[in-house]
């Protein structure tokens, strides 16, 4: 008993060695076969820089896509006029009250003088405006509160709630929802258009992207077949086989991927400011440095998962599996 | 040793490549093994490597069925094999290309170190060892290929057409080769259609026609 105990020990002891060893020369031969078929290698990793630029590419447009939603569904709110006797405190009890609804996302008070004063602002160079407004003497204009809610189609409820209900109707003049109601709708479908565009887009592009790269790598593994075969029949393994080429997918991949994020680290430093003017309040490179660590993990799950899938798919036909 | 036992091989859907093929190959033993192209030559060397199997009939390599190709290792341990077009891996060293028959069962590096020298002496080439194969000249290759086959001192080396390649001066070198390695206990079996070869081996031959054996002498000529 003890001593098939202490031969089954040698045996693991044996198999994990054997394992260790060959893992060890797996690396070894996937390195030197990548070294020495540079042109190989560079034409996949080119193929594969672009297939990685693209889809970061995608991910910032993303970005991009993302804040000119919100940019754009930023402005959308309704105005409550209120009753030019309407008492300050009572304003500002309506304005609590509004905020403890869920759906709104926030309330703007707007006082009398504050109207005015923007109202000039807004005119300064229109005399004939400001004249008028002179003549008149009192202030013309209504205080009101601004309201923003999370979502196009909470604002038909804020609205039937302010208008049905009662302690708030010798308070309020109108609510201009029912006007901006048709623009509000639309500026939503704009944008909830755009946002599933985009994505139908990305994912074509992606998925053709990841097919160019993938055939790229079984076109490097089919020039291989014959070598393949070879190792075959000197009786190697099927991981002995396969595993030198998955490690040459793999450094392919993460040298893809480092080119690609070098290369676009230099194109945000130059684009940013471009970008800038374009779209003001969107910092291109703050985005990119906020978002590295998912920039990196994207790469990288293209890169190297790209190189070591493909070739793992790839190399399958020429197994004897 | 080496068993065929009615051996029939179709290829679909009816190409006879060998029909009802019976012989015996004893330890130590040379044999040719001659007939034209499409003679069904290299079909009985891919059965007794399992690149294919036989449609009908058994083969046993000592008391291995080489009908069900388990351990696949184990068996290319025993059988080295040479090609008429060397079959080296072209991204590596001669030595590589030795080493690595090596690397695939498991050999330590100290093992590697030892043998692999000792190998490329034998077909004298210990001066080659760092070149690539499209470096060295077609007689070389064969060598090396040859020293692949014999790292693993196997029983039987399996040689298909290794001189189909070679000038007359590198044909003979590898044939001495093949002679020497049977000299020291291993069995040969050698596919070939080169007549003055197998003229002056003076060894068994087996002629193939059509898929069937039509002569099996002791000491036989090349007679087609």
């Amino acid at each position: 008993m003890k001593r098939e105990v202490v031969l089954y020990c040698k045996l693991q002891i044996a198999n994990f060695k054997f394992m260790f060893i060959s893992l060890k020369r797996i690396i070894r031969s996937g390195w030197l076969s990548f070294v020495r078929n540079k042109w190989l290698g560079i034409a996949t990793i080119s193929i594969m820089v672009m297939t990685i630029f693209l889809i970061t590419s995608l991910f910032l447009l993303g970005g991009i896509t993302k804040f000119l939603i919100t940019s754009l569904q930023e402005k959308v709110d309704i105005s409550v006029y209120l009753k030019a006797d309407a008492q300050e405190s009572d304003i500002l009890g309506l304005k609590t009250d509004l905020e403890k609804i869920p759906d709104v996302k926030s309330v703007e008070y707007v006082s009398k003088d504050e109207a005015l004063a923007q109202f000039k602002e807004r005119h300064k160079s229109d005399n004939v405006i400001l004249q008028a407004l002179e003549e008149i003497g009192d202030n013309p204009l209504l205080a009101t509160l601004n309201i923003k809610a999370n979502q196009a189609s909470q604002y038909e409820a804020i609205t039937n709630f302010l208008e049905s209900s009662f302690s708030y109707q010798n308070l309020i003049e109108k609510v201009n929802y029912r006007e901006t109601k048709a623009i509000i709708d639309r500026i939503f479908s704009i944008s909830a258009n755009i946002n599933t565009t985009g994505l139908i887009f990305s994912l074509i592009l992606g998925f053709i992207a990841v097919l160019v790269a993938f055939n790229t790598v079984r076109m490097a593994i089919y020039s291989l077949r014959e070598e393949i075969a070879v190792m075959r029949l000197v009786g190697a393994s099927n991981w002995f086989i396969r595993g030198p080429f998955i490690i040459q997918g793999a450094i392919a991949g993460a040298i893809a991927t480092l080119i690609s994020l070098v290369l676009f680290l230099i194109l945000m430093l130059f684009l940013s400011p471009k970008m800038d003017v374009l779209l003001p309040g969107f910092n291109l490179l703050g985005y990119f440095l906020g978002n590295l660590g998912t920039v990196i993990l994207i790469q990288i799950l293209t890169g190297v998962g790209l190189g070591v899938i493909s070739s793992f798919i790839a190399i399958r036909r020429y197994l004897n599996v | 040793m080496i068993k065929f036992q009615n051996i029939s091989k179709i290829y679909p859907p009816h190409i006879v490549a060998l029909e009802n093929i019976t012989f015996d190959i004893k330890p130590k033993e040379f044999v040719s093994i001659v007939g034209r192209s499409g003679s069904g030559k290299t079909t009985l060397l891919k059965l007794l490597l399992c690149e294919e199997r036989p449609t009908s009939g058994q083969i046993f390599f000592d008391s291995e069925d080489l009908n069900k190709c388990k351990n696949l290792p184990k068996l290319r341990k025993r059988i080295g094999v040479v090609f008429q077009d060397y079959k080296l891996l072209p991204s590596k060293t001669a030595y590589e290309n030795i080493a690595y028959a090596m690397e695939v069962i498991g050999a330590s590096d100290e093992e590697i170190k030892r043998d692999v020298p000792q190998v490329l002496e034998v077909v004298g080439l210990q001066d080659r060892a760092e070149n690539f194969p499209h470096e060295l000249s077609g007689g070389e290759k064969q060598r090396i290929s040859l020293a692949r086959a014999l790292i693993h001192r196997p029983d039987a080396i399996l040689a298909d057409e290794p001189t189909g390649n070679l000038d007359p001066y590198n044909k003979i070198e590898i044939i001495r080769l093949l002679k020497k390695i049977n000299d020291i206990g291993t069995t040969v079996i050698l596919a070939t259609h080169d007549k003055e070869i197998i003229n002056s081996l003076g060894q068994r031959v087996i002629t193939l026609e059509e898929g069937r054996i039509i002569r099996d002498e002791e000491r036989g000529r090349f007679i087609l």
